[in-house]
């Protein structure tokens, strides 16, 4: 008997969900809950690391990130104009930039802004302590990337817009600032809102700067109750704070791109 | 003095000579209407006129003012000149109220009370008051491009330029942006303007300009140009601008496979 290439997929179709349900039993019969809750999941563990988890490491994360954002969304700015500017010279330091910190690992930057400069200039110092260090070295990675966000959000703008303002006798930087940038902003909220997700990720590597009890972010400090506690259940924890960051950036990236579609 | 003086007028993208020499002077209070074929460097010679594009060569006055000279203050220059747009161009982030006050308040300084009331003023006369809260996504492009007429309005400009500012309009909506230009014809603005509307020019311009391949090929009062055109290429491109469905396969080099 052969099928209507309709009935066909239908087949298909409840095949399909029948096999996602089956290996789902079949794991779930095999797994060890025991020993899995025992690991994971124990609540004494968990609960000894309140408040400290949110009242310290959680908000540091979120400094880190926040300080760091700041600093890359300036500098982007700066780059993402200078790679639009009409002097040779400026363009070409920020596409040399731009090159340079994406195609370095930020951990290596890091480094560089905690170790390596302070021991080339030991008589100086990065203001801020752990915070300022993080601040550039998180920042300078997070710039080069936001001036590519920032660049294709200006180009996105409609060449009339400029036109339309200069006519009006607008000066450049005046059309810039007051017509350009506030529309190109709106188009890069979405892709920036992603930076930041990528962001607050990267605050993980912050420990390699040797943080104290005062400045210890979420990853940090969920391996230093991993071992204490000899438990894995930190990480669970730390994984779920994470998570009270990230989701709801990425639920409002995907409302702000459904708006967008919409007033297209 | 001309509002508009421009002698030997070139202009070269790259290779490409778009403007081969253009003399031409609009008088104050004067509508000029531009017309000729596609490519023939209408836009361009509007354009340059408030330095959109930089000339290659030749001079351009405008109230006296040689825009051409290095020295020459644009932006100063610009403010007194309107310009109007095929694709209307509003600043989408603004409501139409701030499209029109923006440059009043960011360039002539004006305060807050003075713009909105030119605003307001200026809004009334292309009738779309009502629609002053609204963005420029929410309004017909018939609507937007009255906007932008009223924003180029409220600079208090010496002259307006069009470049084609009907043919990104649905046919419905093309009579009231006419309309608009007409009562500004009537007020005595100077218009020069660049269009596809052969009844609006014969009916508002003093003078018509055709245009080919980059230069003036001839000029005169309406009547003449399109009731008994001098040269060739001028009734050429009147015959199949105006008798559109009349043009034949002959004309077009059209060969039949026997
Ligand atoms: N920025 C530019 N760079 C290169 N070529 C250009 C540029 N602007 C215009 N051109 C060319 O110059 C020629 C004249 O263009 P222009 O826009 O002035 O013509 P037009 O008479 O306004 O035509 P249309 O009726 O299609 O608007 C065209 O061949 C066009 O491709
Ligand atoms: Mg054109």
């Amino acid at each position: 008997m052969s099928m209507s290439p309709r009935r066909r997929r239908q087949v298909f179709r409840v095949a399909g969900y029948v096999l996602f349900a089956a290996v789902l039993v079949a794991v779930a019969a095999a797994a060890d809950w025991g020993r899995l809750s025992e690991a994971f999941f124990r609540l004494d563990v968990a609960r000894s690391m309140f408040p400290d988890a949110i009242t310290v490491a959680l908000r540091n994360t979120i400094v880190y990130t926040l300080l760091a954002f700041v600093f890359g969304l300036t500098l982007g700015l700066v780059l993402a104009l200078m790679r639009l500017s009409s002097i040779l010279p400026y363009r070409w330091f920020a596409t040399a930039y731009i090159e340079l910190f994406r195609g370095l690992p930020a951990l290596l930057v890091l480094f560089m802004v905690g170790y390596g400069v302070p021991l080339a200039f030991p008589d100086r110092e990065i203001p801020g302590g752990v915070y300022g260090s993080v601040t550039v070295g998180l920042g300078l990675t997070a710039a080069a990337y936001m001036a590519e966000t920032i660049r294709a959000g200006i180009q996105a703008v409609p060449k009339g817009q400029l036109e339309a303002a200069r006519t009006l006798g607008m000066s450049h930087p005046r059309a810039m600032v007051s017509i350009i940038l506030p529309q190109a902003f709106r188009i890069v909220i979405p892709p920036l809102t992603n930076e930041i997700i990528l962001l607050t990720k990267d605050t993980s590597l912050v420990y390699v700067l040797g943080v104290t009890s005062t400045t210890i972010e979420l990853t940090k400090f969920a391996g230093d109750s991993l071992n204490t506690r000899v438990n894995p259940t930190p990480l669970v924890v730390a994984g779920l704070l994470y998570l009270v960051i990230t989701l709801p950036l990425s639920q409002l990236v995907r409302g702000l791109e459904r708006r967008a579609r919409k007033e297209r | 003095m001309s509002t508009i003086e421009i002698s030997g007028l070139h202009k070269s993208f790259g290779a490409l000579e778009v403007l081969r020499g253009i003399d031409l002077s609009v008088e104050a209070g004067e509508v000029v209407c531009v017309i000729g074929p596609s490519g023939s460097g209408k836009s361009t010679l509007l354009r340059c006129v408030n330095l959109l594009e930089e000339p290659t060569s030749g001079t351009i006055r405008v109230a006296g003012t040689e825009v051409t000279d290095p020295d020459c203050d644009i932006d100063a220059v610009r403010r007194g000149i309107g310009m109007v747009f095929q694709q209307f161009n509003l600043f989408g982030h603004l409501t139409v109220r701030e499209n029109v006050t923006i440059a009043q308040r960011r360039v002539l300084r004006r305060s807050r009370a003075e713009a909105e009331r030119v605003a307001t003023a200026n809004l009334s006369r292309v009738g779309l008051l009502d629609k002053a809260g609204a963005y420029p996504a929410q309004l017909s492009g018939g609507q937007q491009q009255r906007v932008a007429i009223a924003r180029a309005l409220a600079m208090d400009p010496q002259l307006m330029l069009f470049d084609e500012p009907t043919s990104a309009l649905d046919p419905e909506l093309v009579g009231e942006v006419l309309a608009v230009m007409r009562g500004l014809a009537a007020e005595g603005m100077t218009m020069l303007v660049v269009t596809h509307e052969m009844a609006f020019a014969r009916e508002v311009a003093h003078r018509v300009v055709f245009m080919d391949g980059g230069v003036v090929v001839e000029q005169g009062p309406p009547a003449e140009v399109f009731g008994s055109p001098r040269e060739e290429r001028t009734r050429t491109f009147l015959h199949r601008v105006l008798e559109p469905a009349r043009v034949s396969e002959n004309e077009i080099g059209v060969q039949r496979k026997e």
